[in-house]
């Protein structure tokens, strides 16, 4: 077995210095009717050609985004990755390294986490941010239960423009705890004011920014009033190319920042895994949740990186932790970082403004069709159109033209039979002219 | 000068009227390596006798610091808050950590003089 | 020792500043083309100043080439952190992960377009159901501690849709901090349960803890001291008695894999980090995945999404089920989309290369290798457990043999550093007194464990010698850095890149 480098000879010789016969005599404290006698009822062991083959006809039944003319969004990004990110990331001292428990010998990824750090700081315009979380929906759970151990308040309002799976997730990891959770009814148009919900006993306010259905907001009023009120802003951001074209949560006056890293530098994936952001103000940092590196120096004044803040966390802290989590999302932030490293600040606006205007002209575009109406007004990169008929039928139609043609909201909302028409569409620099003729050319023929 | 009291959990009050400052011991200080970071209560807050009054720091541990007595906080010290390595440096006079108002002075008596508290530390080495 | 280089590099040891150092307006890592000219709908939100640096490739490359350097890995020598299981990753795993079929597909694209992804995790399930002997398994948790949350949610779940109240989670004081702190978040309040003197929980200790308001118990096995908690099926059988359940920390699963299962053992919910057993790299600290097995009694309270199978057809139940369906008590939603699909794709590769066969062979070699460590060093260190039977996949020392030489468990680790190795888990278990917790995993060859064996005694008996005293305490002078200045960092903490002009302000 080629992972296995011992050999029986080499088995023999072991146990002969540990004193036992048969490696069964290893497992004397295994209760006698809890062992496994013979083999499980599993394929036996196989060749990487074999392995490679069957997976391969797996992924084979599976119609690759890239494969044809492609507008899903809805929290998770098609993007191009500079070819440099995945050599990168792939060598053996990233890949292969755990969490930086000895700093002297782990200087690689405790540099490379306080760069992506300050990269999110940056983007997100927030004062520290974390080591990453899991992703974008557990990061913005975790940020609800830190503004509780924060104010010491009860309530949780989220807007009905937040993401579903990260509205669902924040209620899940609510209900066991103190926070009690209330969720606006979804907003679609982009005119949801929730700053008369700021008070005395509420936690924090969660929105979004470009929202679920693709709408810009300025959440200044929001903050002022928030501030008002000792209520903390939560701002979520699950396409972080837009933080490239659009004013940042920090500069609106966010308190906490969530995000979705995946869109830069880690790829679709199928959902996971992805890299969760979490920035907020310096003054609650001892409320973050995650791992966190920090500058310092080494015996001979040299400057270097450590785990820090760890009396915070569960190996230390234990029941009193901030929270339970361990796993970051390393080599995930590694990616991320590479990506942005490589865009650089014009990179990055650029990506952004061609973002930008793939969505105002596929929205052009959609707009025409007969019956097809774009809701937004403002956008990024995602917009909500509304269908003469429900959207679920008209996307798995488009599938037989070849085109993966944007996701129905139902699929996200089936509650809420009055969205059946709506369909959420994105775009991106991946997304070429001859792509959006063909989403329009499909669209007309499945809504003939 | 007032008088000084200890508890078991190492921690010292000295008392003065009806108001009491509180800290932790040298011998705490020693167990507790490089203070990092210490958490204090607001003032106003009640606290109880044994109850959780604030939290100390070094780099891989954290600890509670119980309240000696009930009483409510009418001072923390802010030359601790930002400079935690006085508790290191001074863990009995500079480094203490708050001052409060009594609301129950017989909870003293069950409290130890230098003399027994000395006898404690010299008993866990 | 500082470098007395002109340029700060030592011979390949190359220095190298933050990327935010490197910037400078006009270069470009990438080359894009302008934006089409449109009507722009941002409603006057546009960015101002973002302050990342403008790099080259060839400079980007560079500076993460140079960076990684610096870092330790499995690839390069053995990584003996207990509790961590740090294997070798086979690169088939990450070929496959790569195939478009997999990486490239959207999370929320039509069920038509992805049946092979279903498929996949349908597939990984079935294996985890098989090694572990229990029904059903949830795919979504993204690491071990989630979950722990996810199995914890479960029990919490059942007893409520009992109409039951329960408070009280047991917990042996030699766990991992997760399961405390994941018990904290789930609401319940944490009992601790002491050991016995043979490194196992006490049984007639937690059975006297044992009462209606006892929601379940929290157990490694084997436990966090490298060994196999032998009771295990007393504990099961006095948990369900009165009317709790058994949640098992799986972080080391690998030294029972084709061994045992712990559906046999009367095991409730089990979280297995395929990061540590099935081989899925750890990438400095993540991504990691945490799937959870659960019992019968446990399953229907599983989270969203669940995979179904009809017929030659995948399907994804998203939402709470109606009555009578899948999904129906489902406690809800732990993540976005629907599970970490790329180490899936890992786990799965490894599993079909090793196949039932090499599995057991992979529990037995690392259960193996581990007790050749303790029985060659009981004699040079300490094992607190040495004489009470076979270890597990870790062997355990703590620090009675540094007893008098001023040394601690922290010198001994950093001067294995010196010698090219990745220090062992030191300081943990907690209740082990300056524990050092060694892991040789089952793919190192009987050269390279011999290797770190002799390694090993050397230092202990340099240890003990009265003159090497410097040899420790200075440690390391041969890496990258040397011991770092964590008080400051704590103190006063530096947690982003400022620009100079900012730095002098402040």
């Amino acid at each position: 077995m080629r992972y296995l480098p011992l050999t029986t000879a080499d088995r023999a010789a072991m146990m002969k210095v540990v004193g036992v016969k048969t490696v069964d005599d290893l497992y004397v404290d295994v209760p006698a009717k809890g062992r496994i006698t013979g083999l499980l009822d599993l394929p036996k062991h196989q060749g990487e050609l074999e392995v490679e083959r069957a997976l391969t006809a797996m992924a084979g039944r599976n119609r690759a985004a890239g494969a044809g003319p492609s507008f899903l969004g809805a929290g998770s990004y098609r993007h191009h990755i500079p070819a440099a990110v995945d050599h990168l990331i792939q060598r053996s001292e990233f890949l292969t390294s755990y969490t930086p428990y000895q700093p002297e010998i782990a200087q690689g990824t405790l540099q490379f986490l306080f760069e992506f750090q300050t990269q999110v700081a940056l983007l997100t315009g927030m004062e520290v941010a974390n080591a990453s979380m899991y992703e974008g929906a557990t990061s913005t759970a975790e940020a609800v239960l830190m503004a509780g151990r924060v104010t010491g308040r009860p309530k949780a309002i989220l807007s009905g423009a937040l993401h579903p799976h990260y509205r669902d997730t924040v209620r899940t990891f609510t209900q066991f705890s103190p926070i009690t959770m209330e969720s606006a009814n979804p907003v679609f148009d982009g005119k949801e004011d929730l700053s008369k919900k700021a008070g005395p006993d509420v936690a924090c306010i969660v929105v979004q920014n470009p929202d679920f259905f693709g709408n810009l907001h300025d959440y200044s009023k929001l903050a002022a009033a928030c501030r008002d009120a000792g209520t903390l802003l939560i701002v979520a951001v699950t396409e972080v190319v837009s933080l490239g074209a659009i004013r940042s949560p920090g500069a609106m006056g966010a308190d906490i920042v969530t995000g979705e890293g995946q869109s830069l530098g880690v790829g679709l994936n199928f959902g996971g895994p992805y890299v969760g952001l979490f920035a907020c103000r310096k003054q609650h940092i001892r409320q973050m949740p995650g791992r966190v590196c920090g500058e310092t120096v080494d015996a001979d004044g040299r400057r270097s990186y450590v785990l820090t803040l760890s009396t915070r966390e569960q190996h230390i802290r234990r029941e009193k932790a901030t929270s339970n989590i361990c796993t970051n999302s390393g080599l995930c932030a590694l990616a991320f970082g590479i990506h942005v490293s490589l865009l650089g600040e014009d990179g990055l606006k650029r990506l952004a403004a061609l973002n930008h205007a793939s969505a105002v002209l596929l929205a052009d575009e959609l707009g025409k069709v007969p019956g097809v109406k774009v809701l937004n007004d403002t956008y990024f990169n995602e917009f909500t159109v509304k269908l003469p008929v429900p959207a679920g039928p008209v996307v798995d139609a488009l599938v037989k033209e070849n085109v993966l043609g944007g996701v129905p909201v139902q699929r996200l909302y089936r509650d809420r039979p009055e969205l059946a028409n709506l369909l959420l569409v994105a775009a991106s620099e991946t997304n070429t002219d001859a792509d959006r003729k063909a989403f329009v050319a499909a669209l007309k023929k499945v809504l003939a | 000068m007032g008088t000084r009291y200890f508890t078991k959990d190492h921690e010292w009050i000295e008392v003065d009227g009806d108001n009491g400052t509180v800290g932790v011991t040298n011998y705490a200080q020693e167990q507790l390596g490089d203070v990092v970071f210490v958490d204090l209560p607001a003032k106003g807050k009640k606290l109880t006798q044994k109850g959780e009054a604030a939290v100390v720091e070094s780099v891989k541990a954290a600890s509670e610091v119980y309240a000696p007595v009930s009483g409510e906080v009418i001072e923390s010290n802010a030359a601790l808050a930002a400079n935690p390595a006085l508790v290191n440096a001074s863990a009995e006079k500079d480094g203490w950590f708050m001052k409060l108002k009594l609301t129950n002075k017989d909870e003293l008596k069950g409290l130890m003089d230098k003399a027994a508290y000395d006898k404690l530390v010299a008993s866990q080495h | 020792m500082k470098p007395d280089t002109h340029t700060g590099n030592r011979g390949l040891d190359l220095a190298e500043p933050l990327l935010f150092e490197l910037g400078r307006p006009g270069a470009s890592g990438v080359d894009l083309p302008d934006a089409p000219k449109v009507k722009s709908h941002l409603g006057g939100l546009d960015r101002d100043d973002i302050g990342l640096p403008n790099v080259s490739e060839p400079e980007v490359v560079r500076h993460f080439v140079r960076i990684s350097r610096n870092n330790y890995s499995i690839d390069a020598n053995l990584y003996p952190l207990g509790s961590c299981t740090m294997k070798h990753n086979p690169r088939l795993n990450e070929k496959m992960a790569r195939l478009p079929g997999f990486g490239d597909l959207h999370p929320m694209q039509p069920e038509s377009t992805v049946q092979g992804a279903l498929e996949l995790i349908h597939t990984l399930g079935h294996w985890l159901k098989v090694l572990t002997g229990m029904p059903a398994v949830a795919m979504p948790p993204a690491a071990g501690a989630h979950g722990e949350l996810c199995g914890v949610m479960a029990i919490r779940a059942a007893h409520e849709a009992k109409g039951e109240k329960r408070t009280r989670m047991l917990i042996p004081e030699s766990a991992h901090g997760t399961n405390p702190a994941t018990a904290a978040q789930c609401g319940f309040e944490v009992d601790t349960v002491p050991g016995n003197a043979r490194g196992r929980m006490d049984l007639s200790a937690f059975k006297a803890k044992l009462g209606k308001d006892v929601a379940g118990v929290m157990l490694t096995n084997p436990n966090t001291l490298g060994l196999f908690e032998n009771e295990v099926m007393e504990v099961a059988q006095a948990i369900h008695s009165i009317g709790g359940y058994f949640y098992a920390d799986g972080a080391n699963f690998n030294a029972i894999v084709g061994k045992a299962r712990p559906g046999d053992l009367g095991v409730d919910a089990i979280h297995i980090n395929l990061h540590k057993t099935f081989s899925t790299p750890h990438g400095g600290g993540g991504p990691g995945s945490g799937p959870v097995a659960f019992s019968a009694a446990l399953a229907p309270f599983a989270p969203l999404p669940m995979i179904v199978q009809d017929g030659d057809r995948f399907r994804l139940i998203e939402h709470l089920g109606d009555k009578g369906k899948p999904g129906e008590h489902s406690f809800g939603r732990l993540r976005s989309f629907h599970g970490q699909m790329g180490m899936f794709v890992r786990a799965l590769a490894y599993m079909m290369s090793h196949g039932s066969d090499g599995l057991r062979q992979v529990a037995e070699d690392a259960v193996l290798s581990a007790n050749y460590v303790l029985a060659s060093l009981k004699a040079d260190m300490s094992a607190p457990f040495g004489d009470t039977g076979p270890c597990m996949h870790e062997a355990l020392f703590d620090d009675t043999f540094l007893e008098g030489t001023g040394i601690t468990s922290l010198d001994f680790a950093k001067a294995m550093i010196d010698e090219g190795y990745h220090p062992m888990t030191v300081y943990f278990p907690l209740v082990v007194h300056g524990a050092l917790l060694t892991e040789p995993t089952e793919t190192e060859s009987k050269a390279s464990v011999d290797k770190f064996i002799g390694t090993l005694r050397y230092l202990a008996r340099a240890a003990k010698s009265g003159t090497e005293l410097a040899r420790f305490k200075d440690a390391p002078k041969l890496a990258p850095r040397r011991r770092l200045d964590e008080t400051a960092a704590a103190r006063n903490p530096v947690l982003r890149w400022t620009p100079p002009a900012a730095q002098a302000a402040e």
